[in-house]
């Protein structure tokens, strides 16, 4: 642990990848070489990133723990601070803090198929994770990834979306909401739900990890329940405001639940026993 | 260590201060202004208000400041600098004349920086604080320090406690090695214990319930319908929390441009209804009742729970000084019923 917790790493905009309107990419390292090499991360957590000046918000990491060359996360523009982040150049620098939170227990999901189920902006959280368990294909089973955006647009890493649709050892299926489609689309024309729904997933020998707007997760988990998954069998990660991200500033709770401290990564069976404070 | 007694004259307080200061410590107490007292820093024991009951505002900031500076930046494309607080800098600070209650609360707020991740800013300047807390001789109706598990004449948490005897001089309870050091620092002015029942020189403040059975009861009411009624009148103005001395919640913010500039840590309240509002603009807590609740469940069951520690030590401060006058222990007797 640092010194000083409030302390961020200084880390250098190396790329830049525009995903979607008002939707970037940065892939970050770290400026002083030694604090990259110690840095390490699991996936699900999450980090403080700061346009200096503007303040700092918070998103999970979105690249995987496998590959360390990079910290990479992905944010739309929304407030003040990711409309500073949005405005930067490749070769700028930001703050960045953590990892803090949680993570996803992806050593107990071995021998098992694996969900995925991601809506809009949700699937950078999702991505580190994803590619997480593709780096280690060989301790999962069947892997499927259901993932919906408004339009076509909108969906974000469309280059990774086209390799995961390549490969033999994924089954992607993509979707757009009603109207967002375009006159070349191939894919799902639904809202996520519905779209999951229709291909009627087994509950067998899997686990689903679902990210999302509120709405989206809400009408996801009942698709999952009739299909008999288990509410320990599905997790979720929590996005709630936060300002230091380690149980102090006193925002992020969920009842006696910390999102930054005990999540952001929680089970629909935690959820469950949960008040809605998210 | 065993705790010792002994006595000081009531004029030896002034060699006392002299002698601190020479030591090189700011003495803050609590002064009288007009009808109110705060906590200011004081050169003599003249300027002291012996007989007060409680502080507008708690002594909280002398470890947790209104703003806490975290570090200056600047940054360029070719040298970037983080210039950190030099966390030696802080003021040795010998706090005089705080009452039990709020000296329990530092505890509190001392798990809250320590949970986990330790906050060095809070530590240094808690490492640099000395507490000469003082027993509390009178009370009020605001007051519930004993229901709260804190006696009024508590000697936890002071390095040294004070009695104020009938005949104007102290008795002093010397509980911490901290302590030791401020006796032998004016070792002459400590005369052998005057053997008296202290318990005569302390106010007697009422049980009015069983806190646990409170924290248990809270355990079920989420969906009570009872916060809606208790905070129709809230205005969310802050004000329980700003001087409340275990509310600890903070924002941080920057002041600058995106190559120089400085942040902070600054204090923040749950009342307030952007504390937790997303920038999607969805708020897990959008509707006053719903933060009034979570203040009180924080402090009486989230807290207790998470932390082992009581996130109210029943100052009544809240209650004094909203603006409304919502009464906190009002709440916490009708929710025991």
């Amino acid at each position: 642990m640092r010194d000083n917790i409030y302390k961020p790493y200084l880390m250098r905009i190396e790329k830049i990848t525009s995903e979607a309107p008002e939707v970037k990419t940065f892939q970050l390292k770290f400026i002083n070489e030694d604090e990259g090499k110690n840095f390490s991360f699991k996936a699900g957590q999450f980090a403080e990133y700061s346009a200096m000046g503007e303040g700092e918000c918070t998103f999970c990491i979105a690249s995987s723990p496998t590959r360390m060359d990079f910290i990479e996360c992905t944010f739309r523009r929304a407030g003040k601070v990711t409309t500073a982040l949005i405005g930067l150049n490749e070769g700028d620098i930001i703050g960045f803090r953590g990892p803090y939170g949680n993570i996803f227990p992806i050593d107990d999901w071995k021998g098992k198929n694996l969900l995925f189920i991601a809506g809009g902006i949700a699937l950078p959280p999702m991505r580190c994770v994803i590619w997480n368990c593709l780096d280690l294909r060989n301790n999962f089973k069947d892997v499927t990834i259901v993932y919906g955006a408004r339009t076509v647009a909108d969906l974000v890493y469309k280059h990774e979306l086209k390799e995961w649709q390549e490969r033999t050892d994924v089954k992607l299926i993509i979707t757009v909401d009603p109207g967002g489609e375009t006159p070349d689309w191939k894919g799902e024309i639904g809202f996520v739900p519905t779209v999951l729904d229709k291909i009627a997933p087994s509950s067998e020998n899997t686990i689903a990890i679902v990210c999302g707007p509120p709405i989206m997760i809400k009408y996801t988990f009942p698709v999952l329940e009739k299909y008999k998954f288990k509410a320990e069998d599905i997790f979720t990660t929590l996005e709630n405001r936060m300002k230091c991200g380690f149980g102090k500033c006193g925002r992020c709770n969920v009842g006696k639940y910390f999102v930054c401290k005990d999540g952001p990564v929680f089970t629909y069976a935690q959820l469950k026993s949960l008040p809605a404070e998210y | 260590m065993e705790i010792q007694k002994k006595l000081l004259k009531n004029d030896s307080l002034d060699k006392l201060f002299a002698q601190l200061k020479s030591a090189g410590k700011i003495i803050i107490a609590p002064v009288r202004k007009g009808d109110q007292t705060y906590f200011c820093r004081v050169e003599s024991a003249s300027e002291i208000d012996f007989d007060y009951i409680q502080t507008v505002k708690s002594a909280k900031e002398i470890v947790f400041p209104r703003i806490e500076k975290l570090f200056d930046y600047k940054i360029e494309q070719d040298s970037q600098k983080i210039s950190e607080t030099d966390l030696e800098k802080f003021s040795e600070i010998v706090l005089f004349g705080i009452h039990p209650c709020d000296i329990i609360a530092f505890r509190a707020l001392k798990t809250v920086f320590t949970w986990d991740y330790t906050d060095n800013y809070f530590i240094a300047r808690q490492n640099k604080l000395t507490i000469i807390g003082l027993s509390c001789a009178k009370h009020d109706e605001y007051c519930f320090c004993t229901t709260m598990g804190i006696d009024p004449g508590e000697t936890a948490g002071s390095d040294i406690l004070f009695t104020k005897l009938s005949t104007g001089d102290f008795l002093a309870e010397i509980v911490t090695e901290k302590g030791k050091t401020i006796v032998d620092i004016g070792t002459e002015l400590f005369l052998p214990d005057p053997v008296v029942n202290k318990l005569d020189y302390i106010t007697k403040v009422p049980l009015l319930f069983e806190v646990k059975e409170l924290s248990k009861k809270l355990e079920n009411m989420f969906e009570s319908p009872v916060w809606d009624e208790m905070s129709l009148r809230c205005l969310g103005c802050g004000a329980c929390a700003y001087v409340c001395p275990v509310c600890s919640c903070f924002d941080i913010q920057d002041e600058g441009k995106i190559y120089s500039g400085c942040r902070y840590r600054c204090w923040d309240s749950c009342g307030f209804g952007q504390f937790t509002l997303h920038t999607s603009g969805h708020n897990p807590r959008e509707e006053q009742f719903q933060r009034w609740r979570q203040r009180i469940m924080h402090k009486f069951l989230y807290q207790p729970d998470r932390q082992q520690v009581m996130g109210c030590v029943g100052c009544g401060r809240c209650s004094r000084a909203c603006p409304v006058d919502m009464n906190i222990l009002e709440h916490l007797l009708s929710l025991t019923i």
